[in-house]
């Protein structure tokens, strides 16, 4: 079995609670390269998605492929390829900065860890600020920070839940220019998002869910706004 | 094995570090403790006496109540964070991640053991000291299978809305017979001579609870924890 992979193929995925239904007959793939938007309001399912995508929760129907192998069969192997950014940034605020990175770079069985370290606090421009605790950071240095977090172990997919919150004008702009270098790197990227404006021409596909089905999907990124708000718009008149 | 030691060990350095560092759940859980310890020690003791064997029903009462505070504690920190969620998406063992908490949490309530048996022997005159391997033997397996369970539990109920009162209603039932065991092996070393064969018997008991409770959480917590 190969533990890498160059596309990730949902199958009419669906995720109930109780008698709640969060996620209804999903399906959608995303190449390498990809930026791949995940869009719909709040409730829509996108953070269960993105915990289905991440082998975090487990599809009550259907199925998640990962190249040729499914979460259940490749387990640890494909986890060890997925990066995920959370809306909590999964950083533990009593630690370091470098402390964090370090902490997860072995729980992640990385060598050269000083190197990895130095290198992700160079980009999160945190060089200077390794040593101090991460409750002393802005949202946004903790942003940054997360970020790198997430791609310490260069996962092949990454996902990223709302990535742009608390970020200025500058921080996002970094951001996107970083997210394009991880696509044309080959890396796939799944973006939970609301920010239709930061989506606008970042996305090469996306989806647009409601009330946890598929309202359209689209093959480009481009008119993200209109598109979204065309699919969104007949349920909030009708409603 | 050793990668799944060398993980254990990670979180277990990690909790240790952040606690070290914030000493907020050493800090609630001896001052908890101690609070009970005392208050008990107002009711029970008079002229220096006091009911036979409840210097030991009282120091596990305190053990299990402060654990409590500790195991939810400790869970409370990896939910705020949202820090679990990174632990469980990395390609480490599951079930040595929940080693690294449950051995973490055994050295915070070990560290509060430190200073709750001293103060018990002093108030209520108890010769908790006589045979004091036997006395490290029975908290030693009574803490452990207490934390074990706890763990489980408290990584299971992290995400639960009444998470804080949940814990223990489902803790206190599954662990009786560790508190049992516990109560009844330190009681045993009070007599004077200390019945060193009846709290072997007592520590034999609770390695067996705590095999069973260590094997079963091992098992189960994989699929537990993936929702």
């Amino acid at each position: 079995m190969n533990d890498d992979f160059d596309r990730v193929t949902l199958s009419d995925v669906s995720r109930h609670f109780g008698r709640r239904s969060a996620l209804s007959h999903v399906s959608f793939s995303c190449a390498a390269g990809d930026i791949f938007g995940l869009l719909g309001p709040n409730g829509a399912g996108k953070s269960t998605l993105l915990s289905i995508l991440a082998t975090l929760l487990q599809p009550s129907a259907g199925d998640v492929r990962y190249g040729d192998c499914s979460a259940r069969d490749g387990g640890a192997a494909v986890r060890a390829r997925l990066g995920l950014l959370g809306h909590e940034l999964q950083l533990y605020p009593e630690l370091t900065a470098a402390e964090n990175l370090r902490f997860f770079a072995r729980l992640y069985g990385l060598r050269d860890i000083d190197a990895r370290v130095r290198h992700a606090l160079g980009q999160a421009a945190l060089a200077d600020r390794a040593d101090d605790p991460v409750s002393a950071f802005s949202r946004g240095m903790r942003q940054r920070l997360a970020l790198e977090r997430a791609l310490l172990h260069d996962p092949r997919l990454l996902l990223l839940d709302e990535p742009f919150t608390g970020l200025d004008q500058g921080s996002a702009t970094v951001l996107i220019a970083r997210l394009r270098g991880l696509a044309a790197g080959g890396r796939m990227i799944v973006i939970a998002t609301h920010d239709l404006d930061l989506a606008e021409g970042l996305l090469t596909g996306s989806v647009v869910l409601r009330d946890g089905r598929v309202a359209a999907i689209h093959a480009d990124g481009m008119a993200v706004r209109a598109r979204y708000e065309a699919a969104v718009r007949p349920r909030a008149a009708a409603s | 094995m050793g990668q799944f030691m060398r993980t254990a060990w990670l979180v277990m350095q990690k909790d240790l570090t952040i606690e070290i560092r914030s000493r907020e759940i050493v800090s609630t859980t001896v001052f908890f403790a101690l609070s009970c310890v005392l208050v008990f020690a107002f009711a029970l003791v008079r002229d220096g006496r006091t009911v036979v064997d409840a210097a030991a029903g009282i120091l596990w009462i305190a053990i299990a109540f402060s654990g409590t505070l500790a195991l939810g504690r400790t869970f409370e920190r990896e939910r705020y964070t949202d820090t679990l969620r990174a632990l469980m998406l990395a390609p480490a063992d599951r079930p040595a991640i929940y080693v690294g908490k449950l051995l973490a949490i055994v050295s915070m309530i070990f560290a509060t053991e430190a200073l709750l048996v001293p103060l018990v022997a002093l108030l209520f005159q108890a010769g908790l000291f006589a045979a004091p391997m036997l006395l490290g033997g029975i908290l030693l397996t009574g803490t452990l299978g207490f934390a074990a369970v706890g763990t489980l539990f408290a990584a299971m109920l992290v995400r639960a809305r009444s998470r804080d009162v949940l814990l223990p209603v489902l803790l206190y039932p599954i662990t009786i017979p560790v508190i049992i065991g516990g109560v009844r092996g330190t009681a045993a070393l009070l007599g004077d001579p200390p019945d060193v064969a009846m709290a072997q018997f007592w520590i034999g008991l609770l390695l067996f609870f705590d095999v069973v409770f260590i094997v079963l959480s091992l098992w189960t917590f994989e699929p537990l924890m993936t929702e």
